[in-house]
C-alpha cells in the first residue's frame, strides 16, 4: 500500500474523549446479585426482574459462538462492570437540569440537546454508559400519542406495552449475547407508533460509552401498529481506550399490519488503535418481525467502528406481502475485523426482500459478508434479491463472503450476486493526471460504490456517513 | 506552427528512467516550444510510453538522472496532480476504468479542481451539464456517455474520445498523447483528430506518440521524431513520417548507428 493510501486511510478518530464526570459504577462481576442489583436501581417491576433471571439462566447454559470469521481472546464476563451511570439529581424535570459536563460532551459529539438548538424535525435520545440522561421533543411527540423515551423509563410508564413485546422477537435464549443482554440490559430507547400515525419526526438515539471496563448492555424496542410509519436513526461513539468494551445490544422491531419501519445506524465506534489495541466488541442482535400484511421493515447500517463486529440485523417476514430490506456499508482498517449481514426468513406469501451489502476492507483489516435468505414452504410467490460487493484497499485487507440460500418452496424466486474490487494505483494516477488529489480520489471512488446504500440513508445521516468514510479511510490508499 | 521566437514550454535534457531496475530511457533530449506539434515516433519497446508516463509523473517509473523544465520549473518537483494542475496532460494508451463513479462527476470533478487552480469559476452540476455537452458535440460523443460510468465498458474507440473530450475541458498547456490513433476506425479517428486540431493553437503544445502515419495525415506535427532503444536518433519534418511509413525504422537505426560509429572513429582518429 503506498503512502498515499495509507495517509487517506489512517485518520485519527475524533471522539475518543474521556469525559471527566463522577459515575456509579458497579463492581466488575456477574451474577444473580449483579442483575437483581440493577434492576433494583431501576426500580423494576418483578416479571422484569424474572425475565432477567430466567434469561441469565439460559445464558449459563450455553455456549460462546466460534462460526464468526473473528479472533479475540476469550472474554472475562466477570472483568466487566455491567452497570456505570453519571451521577446525577434522581428526577430530570427538563434539559436544563441535566449535569453541563453531559451536555457539553453531547454538543462536542455533534449533538445538541437543547431543543432550540437541536436538528430540526428529529427527537433524540442519549445514552451515556447504562443510562438514557436525556430525550428531546418528547412532549411534541405525545401530542400525536407516539411514545419515546428510555427503556428504563418505559417499564415504568407503560409496562403493558414492554411486557407485550419484550422479547418477542429475539426471545430471551436466541444466542449468548441475546441471552447476556437480557439479562443485564440498562438502558435503550423505546418507541411506539400508535395505530395509523405517520411519526411526524424522525427518532434517533446516541449511544455513548464512556467508562473504561463497563460494558453497554442497549436494549432498544420499536413498535409500529397498523397502518403506523417511523424513521429511526441511531448513531454511536466511544472514547478511545487501550482496553476493549463489550456492546451487546439487543433491538427488537415490530410492524404491524401495514406498518412501516425504517431503521438507519451510523456506528462509529472506537475501533483500536493501528495495532488492533483497543476498540469496542459490537456483539449485537438485530432483528425486526414484520408480522402484519404488507408490513415493512429496513435496515440501512453504515459501520465503520468497533474492534469487532458481529452483527445481522435480520427481518422475519411473516405477514403476506410484507418486505424486508437491509442496506449495509462496512469498513474495516487497520486489524479491525467484521463479520456482518443479515437474515431474510421469507414465511407469509409474496413477501419481498432487497439485499445490497458494500464491504470496504482497508489495512490489514478483515471484512466478512455472512447472510441468511430462507424461504419456508408457506412462502409461496416469495421473492429475494442479494447483491455484495466488497472493495479492496491495498494489498494486506481481506474480504469474505458467505451466503447461505434455503429455498423450500418452489414458487420462490432467489437472485445473489458479487462482486470484488479494488482500489489500485492506476485509478488513483488516473486521477491524479486530470488534477485530482488521492483523497478526492479515493472519496469519491468509495462514494461511487456505496452510492446505493448511501441513497437510503436520511438526508444529515448521508452527509454525515459521507464525511465519515472520507474520514475513515483517509491514509489508506497508495 | 514553428514560431522560433516563441518560448520553450518542455525541455527534457539527459532524461534517463527504468522500471523494475530495467533501464528503458537513456540519456533523452527533447524540446517543445509553445504552438509546436511534435509526433514521436518508433517501434514497439522503444520507450514512447514510458517517456509519455515518466512526464505525467507515474509511480512505477523510476528517473535515475536528467531533467525536465516545464515552462522553466522543475517537473519533477511537482506530485503527479500538481503537473496536470500546471497544464501537463496525458490522454492514456489505456483509459482506466473506475467502476461506480459517474463519467459526468468524474470530469466534473477534475474540471473544478482546475478551474480553482486557475482561478476561474467552478461549475455546479447544472452549468457543468450544458458546458460538457457543447465540447461533446465537438467530438460527436452521445451525452448517454455523462451517466455513464469512468470508462467502463466503453469500446476502445469510445475511451480514446472521453479522453480528448477531458483534454478539450482541462484546456492543458502541454497535452501528450499517447497511441490516441490505436483502436480508432478511419471515421473516429477523423473526428478525434479534427477534435484535437481545434483545441490547438499558439500557447499550447501537442506530443503526439504513435506508430502510424495515418494520424499525421489528420494532426500535421511541425517535427517528427524516431525514437529507439530510450532516445531521441533522428529529428526530421512531416515528410520523415511518410519516409517511415514506406520504409520502416531498420535505416534509421543502421544511419544512425553508421553515424556513432563515424563519431566514435573520430574520436579515436
Amino acid at each position: 500500500m503506498s503512502a498515499v493510501l495509507k495517509n487517506i486511510v489512517n485518520q485519527p478518530y475524533k471522539h475518543g474523549f474521556v469525559t471527566d464526570i463522577e459515575s456509579d459504577v458497579a463492581p466488575k462481576g456477574l451474577g444473580e446479585n449483579t442483575i437483581r442489583m440493577i434492576s433494583a436501581k431501576k426500580n423494576e417491576p418483578t416479571w422484569l426482574l424474572e425475565f432477567r433471571l430466567k434469561s441469565y439462566q439460559a445464558w449459563l447454559q450455553m455456549k460462546e459462538p466460534t462460526w464468526p470469521n473473528v479472533h479475540y481472546p476469550k472474554i472475562d464476563f466477570q472483568a466487566i462492570s455491567y452497570y456505570a451511570a453519571p451521577k446525577q439529581k434522581p428526577k430530570l424535570k427538563s434539559i436544563d437540569e441535566v449535569d453541563p459536563e453531559l451536555l457539553r460532551t453531547f454538543e462536542k459529539l455533534g449533538v445538541p440537546l437543547h431543543e432550540r438548538m437541536a436538528l430540526a424535525g428529529v427527537a433524540v435520545d442519549v445514552i451515556f454508559d447504562s443510562v438514557s440522561v436525556a430525550t428531546t421533543y418528547k412532549h411534541k411527540l405525545a401530542e400525536v400519542g407516539v411514545i419515546f423515551c428510555s427503556m428504563s423509563e418505559a417499564v415504568l410508564e407503560h409496562p403493558e406495552l414492554v411486557k407485550k413485546y419484550l422479547g418477542t422477537v429475539v426471545p430471551t435464549g436466541d444466542n449468548y449475547y441475546a441471552a447476556l443482554n437480557s439479562a443485564v440490559f440498562t438502558d435503550g430507547s423505546f418507541c411506539f407508533i400508535p395505530k395509523g400515525v405517520k411519526c411526524p419526526m424522525d427518532l434517533s438515539t446516541y449511544f455513548r460509552i464512556n467508562t473504561e471496563e463497563s460494558g453497554q448492555f442497549e436494549r432498544t424496542l420499536i413498535i409500529a401498529e397498523e397502518g403506523a410509519s417511523v424513521s429511526y436513526l441511531e448513531g454511536c461513539t466511544a472514547p478511545a481506550f487501550s482496553t476493549n468494551q463489550l456492546h451487546a445490544a439487543v433491538v427488537e422491531l415490530v410492524a404491524l399490519d401495514n406498518a412501516d419501519i425504517k431503521y438507519s445506524t451510523v456506528q462509529n465506534w472506537y475501533a483500536g488503535d493501528e495495532n488492533g489495541i483497543g476498540g469496542i466488541y459490537n456483539f449485537v442482535t438485530k432483528r425486526g418481525l414484520a408480522k402484519g400484511v404488507n408490513s415493512r421493515i429496513s435496515w440501512t447500517q453504515v459501520e465503520t467502528g468497533s474492534a469487532i463486529t458481529w452483527k445481522y440485523p435480520s427481518v422475519i417476514l411473516r405477514g403476506d406481502n410484507s418486505v424486508g430490506e437491509f442496506y449495509s456499508v462496512a469498513v474495516t482498517n487497520h486489524l479491525q475485523q467484521a463479520d456482518t449481514g443479515t437474515k431474510m426468513i421469507h414465511l407469509g406469501k409474496n413477501t419481498r426482500s432487497t439485499i445490497v451489502s458494500k464491504g470496504i476492507s482497508a489495512g490489514r483489516s478483515n471484512n466478512s459478508y455472512r447472510g441468511l435468505v430462507r424461504i419456508a414452504p408457506t412462502a409461496a410467490g416469495a421473492r429475494n434479491y442479494s447483491q455484495c460487493d466488497s472493495m479492496l484497499i491495498g494489498d494486506q485487507s481481506g474480504a469474505n463472503t458467505f451466503p447461505y440460500i434455503q429455498v423450500r418452496n418452489n414458487t420462490a424466486q432467489v437472485e445473489h450476486e458479487a462482486s470484488t474490487s479494488k482500489i489500485g494505483e492506476d485509478q488513483l494516477f488516473y486521477f491524479a493526471q486530470r488534477g485530482v488529489s488521492a483523497e478526492a480520489a479515493v472519496s469519491m471512488i468509495i462514494n461511487g460504490f456505496c452510492k446505493d446504500v448511501f441513497q437510503q440513508l436520511p438526508m444529515e445521516f448521508a452527509v454525515e456517513a459521507t464525511k465519515l468514510l472520507g474520514f475513515k479511510l483517509e491514509g489508506s490508499v497508495g | 506552427m514553428i514560431n522560433p521566437n516563441s518560448p520553450v514550454l518542455l525541455e527534457v535534457r539527459g532524461l534517463c528512467a527504468s522500471v523494475n531496475g530495467i533501464r528503458i530511457l537513456k540519456d533523452l533530449d527533447f524540446t517543445v516550444k509553445r504552438g509546436e506539434v511534435h509526433a514521436i515516433m518508433g517501434p514497439n519497446g522503444s520507450g514512447k510510453s514510458t517517456f509519455a508516463k515518466v512526464l505525467a509523473g507515474h509511480t512505477a517509473y523510476e528517473v535515475t538522472a536528467g531533467t525536465v523544465l516545464f515552462e522553466g520549473r522543475d517537473l519533477f518537483a511537482l506530485a503527479p496532480e500538481e503537473r496536470a494542475r500546471a497544464g501537463v496532460f496525458l490522454a492514456f494508451q489505456y483509459p482506466i476504468e473506475i467502476p461506480g463513479v459517474a463519467n459526468s462527476q468524474f470530469l466534473r470533478l477534475s474540471y473544478n479542481t482546475l478551474q480553482a487552480q486557475r482561478g476561474k469559476e467552478e461549475l455546479d452540476p447544472l452549468e457543468f451539464d450544458d458546458f460538457v455537452r457543447e465540447k461533446m458535440k465537438l467530438l460527436d460523443m452521445n451525452p448517454d456517455f455523462l451517466d455513464r460510468s469512468v470508462n467502463e465498458g466503453f469500446s476502445g474507440g469510445e475511451k480514446k474520445r472521453n479522453e480528448i473530450l477531458q483534454m478539450a475541458l482541462l484546456e492543458p498547456r502541454l497535452a501528450i498523447l499517447d497511441e490516441t490513433d490505436s483502436g480508432l476506425d478511419i471515421d473516429a479517428l477523423r473526428v478525434v483528430s479534427q477534435g484535437v486540431n481545434q483545441l490547438t493553437h499558439k500557447d499550447n503544445a501537442i506530443v503526439l506518440v504513435t506508430h502510424y502515419q495515418r494520424l499525421l495525415n489528420y494532426i500535421v506535427p511541425d517535427f517528427v521524431h524516431v525514437m529507439e532503444s530510450g532516445r531521441i536518433i533522428k529529428t526530421g519534418a512531416k515528410e520523415l513520417a511518410v519516409e517511415l511509413e514506406t520504409r520502416g525504422y531498420d535505416w534509421v537505426s543502421a544511419e544512425h548507428q553508421a553515424a556513432s560509429e563515424t563519431r566514435a572513429a573520430g574520436v579515436t582518429a
